[in-house]
Parts: structure tokens; C-alpha cells; sequence
């Protein structure tokens, strides 16, 4: 008796395991069932290649191009913001502060990862770009540059928590070492701990650049809606996630190849964080265990 | 200057620019908030809060968005942590060699990654089409949980790992079969690492506004919420509506919700984070 429901409890526990997989497997359905549709409408050639993005108007064009420098400018910004901070933030933390700083610093930087993403988006839009605009004249209203610096700071715990944990790893013989040669605090970080914590610093920070491809609120709100091809900051542009949001807000028909867009879209982006993932999980698996 | 004052000039530099930096976040954070309570703190009142939405910026209320978000805080509660704890139960205390296991393991790790409006489209097709929800309460509810999962997961696996095995051991040696074991000792010694994950979980569904714009939650709903079946909206859907129009009082108006919004995740953070100090404070193996 007791051996049958000790059996079904844990058929019923396997179950709800499984629920990840057939989340996994659901998100590849939905996406590759709808762009295959999308894709025998639009050669793929065309997808890749085409300069102009523009499903929504009479003049149909369908180059993903535009969306993907849009992505890709957004989130070097916002990279070219957090990594720097981030870093520093780290390395500060685990070579210089004293541990109780290091204690009540952490916890009060994850507040900004808590902040939720449409608030970032409603800053970006009503203080940022008004405050860029007192030294970037004409900048315009919707932008790149002030949607990436807002992302940025978003991210920034990401990167300083994650690199923290990986200089905090490192066995306390190797920096006693340097210093016993005579270096300074600045000298062992930088020649000593940021080296040996490369992996991990290495894996934060892609993990930063798969998040910020995904954000969505923030690009949204602040970077505007004009898939233009396009390397300039000053510059209004779109992402693949704002393109998605721009036309859930509309009333697409189901079947049309508008609404196919938007898994075409999606699975673009869908490519290149499952790329990102994986190369960082890949690291983290492989690196993990060098000091134990 | 010879080469020992310049290495120890750096060292000293570095530092100060690493409290700079260290700062900085928090600075802009400030800046940030002091900001939305100066534009939006005055505008919230009682009638805020009970009008529903109108064209009118000084008429317009959040009672939808707000009762809409409590909505999809319960439905997502009840849907998710069932499943999730299960599944985390399931990976640490049964499935620890299966090949199963570490598959799951490593696609656990792969969705949360996946980028939140791809689990919109997700439940578009899912629970918008196929399950014929519509944009109604239960299609929001069901793809956010299905977003939260692996962080529920995570933070239930992480709880039980805390849990020593001579516990187990124990309750073994006791006759109790292993489902007894894990749902009167480990389980009750985990609870408070489980419910800070799930609290933080939670918190990240209430702020999310991406998921929900694609599977159709609309931003202007005119009734409140009565079944799991309605049409909704959330209050971040509201202040993104309201953010995005040009008007100075909807601008207003997207500063006082975020401020109920805030206050919303800043407790259920707060929660959680005073519960895992409870919790590492007391449970001390």
C-alpha cells in the first residue's frame, strides 16, 4: 500500500519536472511552427539580407537587418556602460572593502535589478533624454543612447554580483603571494585576481549581453519604434523586442503575415540568447572546478 | 616620482574610484526616485486609486490596474508554486543521478535565460489560441508562471540542499519512507529559504509588462476584473500607456502608479529578504 502512493507521489513530483520540458519544447513549436509559415511567404535570403523593415506598411519589406542593429546598438551602450562599472564595482568589493561595506553594498545593488523594467523605461524617457539633450543638441526625443545608458545601469548588478562571486572564489594563497613580492592592492587585482576570475567575470558578462538583447520595456518606451539601419547613437532606432511589442498593440489578424512577423522576429532573438546561454554555461561548467 | 609612490598613487586612485562606482547605481537610483515622488507623490489620493481609467489625466484611476495586478499575483501564486516546488523537490531529493535529471538541470538553466517576450509569445499561441483563454486573466497567469518557474525551482533546490542529510538519515532510521521524510522534515526545515525565492519570484511577475502586452492584455480597460476569465490589465501595463502618451497629466499619472508599483515590489522584496535572514539566523546546522 505505502509503496504504490510513495510510487504515484513521485510520478506526480517527476511530472511537474517535466512541465520545464515541455516548456522548452512549446517555445520551439510555437516558434518554428508560425515562421516556417512566415518563411514560405518571405525567402530567407530577403530575411537576411534586405536593408528595410517595414511588414506594416503598403510597401512591404522584410529585412531583419534594421532590427538587429537596433538590438545590437542598444545593447553595446549599455555593455559599454555596465562593464566598466560593474567590474570596478567587483573588484572593489573583494580586493579593497572591508567586509562588513561588502556585506550591506551587495544586497542594496540588487535593488536595481528588483526596479521593474517599464519604471527604467518611464526614467529613460523623462529624465535621461532630457538631460542628454542640454549637450547632444537635436538629439530627439525617442534615442538609442539614452535607452542604452538606462539599460546599463540595469545591468551593472548583474555584472558586478556575478564577477564578485568569481574574485571571491579565488584561493586567498595566490594574493597572498603577490603581495608577499611587494604589489600593491591595485597590482594583485589586475595582474593577479581579475586573471584567475577571468571565467567567471567572462560568463557575467555574456550573461549581461543575453539580457539586454531580451529587455524589452526600455527600448520600447525610450529608443522609439523607426527600424532604420542605423550605427548612430543620436538616432531614434527599433529592436526586435520593440517591433514585437509595437505590433501585440496593434490588432493584428491571426494567420496574417503580420502576426507571423513577430515569430520570426522572436526567433531571431530567441537564436542568439540560446547561443549566449550556452557559451557561458559551457564556461561555467568547464572552468568551475580549476581551484578545488 | 619613483616607481613605488606611482604603483601606490594607482592603488589609491582605484580606490576611490571604486567607492565612485560602487555609488553610482545607487546615486542614479536616488535621483530616479526622488524624481517620480516629487512629479507623482501629490496626484496620489483616494480617488487615484478607486477611479477607472478615462481620457481625462486629472479623472483617470488605476482601481483596474491595481485589482488586475492582484489578480495576476494570486492566479500566478497558485499555478506556480505547486509545480515549481514539486519540480525542485523532485530534482534534489529523487532525480540526483538520472540522466533525466540532468537534462532537465541544464534546460532549467537554458529558460532562464530565455528572454521574458518570448514566454508572451509562448502563451499567445498556447493559452491565448490553442486553450481558447482569449487575453483574459488566466492566459497572463499561466505564462508568467511558466516564466517564474525556474526561479522558484532554483531557490527550492537550494533550500533543500541547506537541509543536512543526518536529518534524513534520522527520520529514516525511524521507518519513515522517503515522501514521509521530505514532507515532515525537510520540507518544514527548508520552508523559509523556499518562500524567499517564491516571494522574489513573485515580485518579478508583478512587474512584468512584455509577457502581457503580446498575449494581448489591453491597456484600456474600462471594468474591474470579476472571474479568472476577464480581460485585464496590471499597473505596468498602465504606466506604460500612460509614459507613452505626449499629454503632461498621463505623465503625472505613470509617476504615481510607479510609485504604488515600487511600493508593491519593495515590500515583497523587503519580505523576502528579512525572511532569509530570519531563516540563516535561526536554522543553524
Amino acid at each position: 500500500m505505502k509503496k504504490t502512493s510513495e510510487k504515484v507521489i513521485e510520478g506526480g513530483l517527476a511530472f511537474s519536472a517535466l512541465i520545464t520540458i515541455l516548456t522548452t519544447i512549446g517555445i520551439l513549436w510555437v516558434l518554428l511552427s508560425e515562421s516556417i509559415g512566415f518563411f514560405q511567404e518571405v525567402s530567407i535570403i530577403d530575411f537576411l539580407t534586405d536593408t528595410q523593415w517595414t511588414p506594416l506598411f503598403v510597401q512591404k519589406h522584410y529585412g531583419i537587418l534594421p532590427l538587429l542593429s537596433g538590438t545590437f546598438l542598444t545593447t553595446a551602450i549599455a555593455v559599454a556602460v555596465a562593464l566598466p562599472i560593474g567590474l570596478t564595482i567587483a573588484i572593489y568589493l573583494s580586493e579593497y572593502a572591508p567586509k562588513s561595506l561588502r556585506k550591506k553594498v551587495k544586497p542594496a545593488l540588487e535593488i536595481l535589478a528588483a526596479v521593474p523594467t517599464v519604471v527604467y523605461g518611464f526614467f529613460a524617457l523623462t529624465v535621461v533624454t532630457p538631460f542628454l539633450q542640454t549637450f547632444i543638441p537635436g538629439l530627439g526625443s525617442f534615442n538609442a543612447i539614452s535607452a542604452g545608458i538606462v539599460m546599463g545601469i540595469m545591468i551593472i548588478p548583474l555584472i558586478s554580483s556575478l564577477s564578485e562571486d568569481a574574485l571571491f572564489a579565488i584561493p586567498k594563497s595566490l594574493r597572498e603571494a603577490s603581495y608577499g613580492m611587494g604589489a600593491t592592492r591595485f597590482q594583485t587585482a589586475f595582474k593577479v585576481a581579475v586573471p584567475s576570475a577571468s571565467s567567471g567575470i567572462v560568463v557575467s558578462v555574456i550573461l549581461a549581453i543575453a539580457r539586454a538583447i531580451g529587455e524589452t520595456m526600455i527600448v520600447s518606451i525610450a529608443a522609439g519604434q523607426q527600424p532604420i539601419l542605423t550605427m548612430d547613437p543620436r538616432d531614434a532606432v527599433e529592436t526586435i523586442t520593440a517591433y514585437i511589442v509595437q505590433v501585440s498593440l496593434g490588432d493584428v489578424q491571426h494567420g496574417s503575415i503580420e502576426y507571423k512577423t513577430i515569430f520570426a522576429a522572436g526567433i531571431t532573438l530567441f537564436i542568439f540568447t540560446f547561443i549566449l546561454n550556452n557559451i557561458s554555461y559551457w564556461i561555467k561548467k568547464k572552468y568551475q572546478e580549476k581551484y578545488e | 616620482m619613483n616607481n613605488l609612490q606611482k604603483n601606490r598613487l594607482f592603488d589609491t586612485y582605484f580606490k576611490y574610484f571604486g567607492i565612485a562606482c560602487t555609488f553610482f547605481g545607487l546615486v542614479v537610483l536616488a535621483i530616479f526616485l526622488v524624481n517620480i515622488v516629487i512629479e507623482g507623490a501629490h496626484r496620489i489620493d483616494w480617488d487615484f486609486l478607486m477611479n477607472l481609467p478615462s481620457r481625462r489625466p486629472q479623472k483617470a484611476g488605476i482601481l483596474t490596474a491595481w485589482t488586475g495586478t492582484a489578480w495576476i499575483l494570486g492566479l500566478t501564486a497558485i499555478i506556480s508554486i505547486p509545480i515549481g516546488v514539486a519540480a525542485g523537490v523532485y530534482l534534489e531529493e529523487y532525480g540526483k543521478k538520472s540522466q533525466l535529471a540532468t537534462i532537465i538541470e541544464i534546460n532549467i538553466a537554458n529558460l532562464a535565460g530565455v528572454p521574458s517576450i518570448i514566454y508572451g509569445l509562448l502563451g499567445l499561441e498556447i493559452f491565448v489560441r490553442v486553450l481558447n483563454f482569449g487575453g483574459s486573466l488566466m492566459a497572463g497567469a499561466f505564462t508568467l508562471a511558466l516564466l517564474i518557474l525556474p526561479i522558484i525551482i532554483v531557490a527550492t533546490r537550494e533550500a533543500l540542499k541547506a537541509v543536512p542529510s543526518t536529518l534524513r538519515q534520522a527520520s529514516f532510521g525511524m521507518g519513515a519512507t522517503k515522501w514521509q521524510t521530505i514532507w515532515y522534515q525537510v520540507l518544514p526545515a527548508s520552508s523559509g529559504g523556499i518562500l524567499t525565492g517564491i516571494i522574489l519570484a513573485l515580485s518579478r511577475a508583478v512587474g512584468e509588462t512584455a509577457p502581457l502586452i503580446v498575449i494581448g492584455a489591453l491597456a484600456y480597460v474600462p471594468f474591474v476584473a470579476k472571474s479568472p476569465l476577464d480581460e485585464f490589465t496590471v499597473l505596468p501595463m498602465q504606466i506604460f500607456n500612460w509614459a507613452s502618451r505626449p499629454q503632461h497629466g498621463f505623465v503625472v499619472n505613470a509617476a504615481a502608479a510607479i510609485i504604488i508599483l515600487l511600493l508593491i515590489t519593495f515590500i515583497m522584496n523587503g519580505i523576502a529578504v528579512y525572511l532569509r535572514n530570519k531563516w540563516q539566523k535561526k536554522v543553524n546546522w
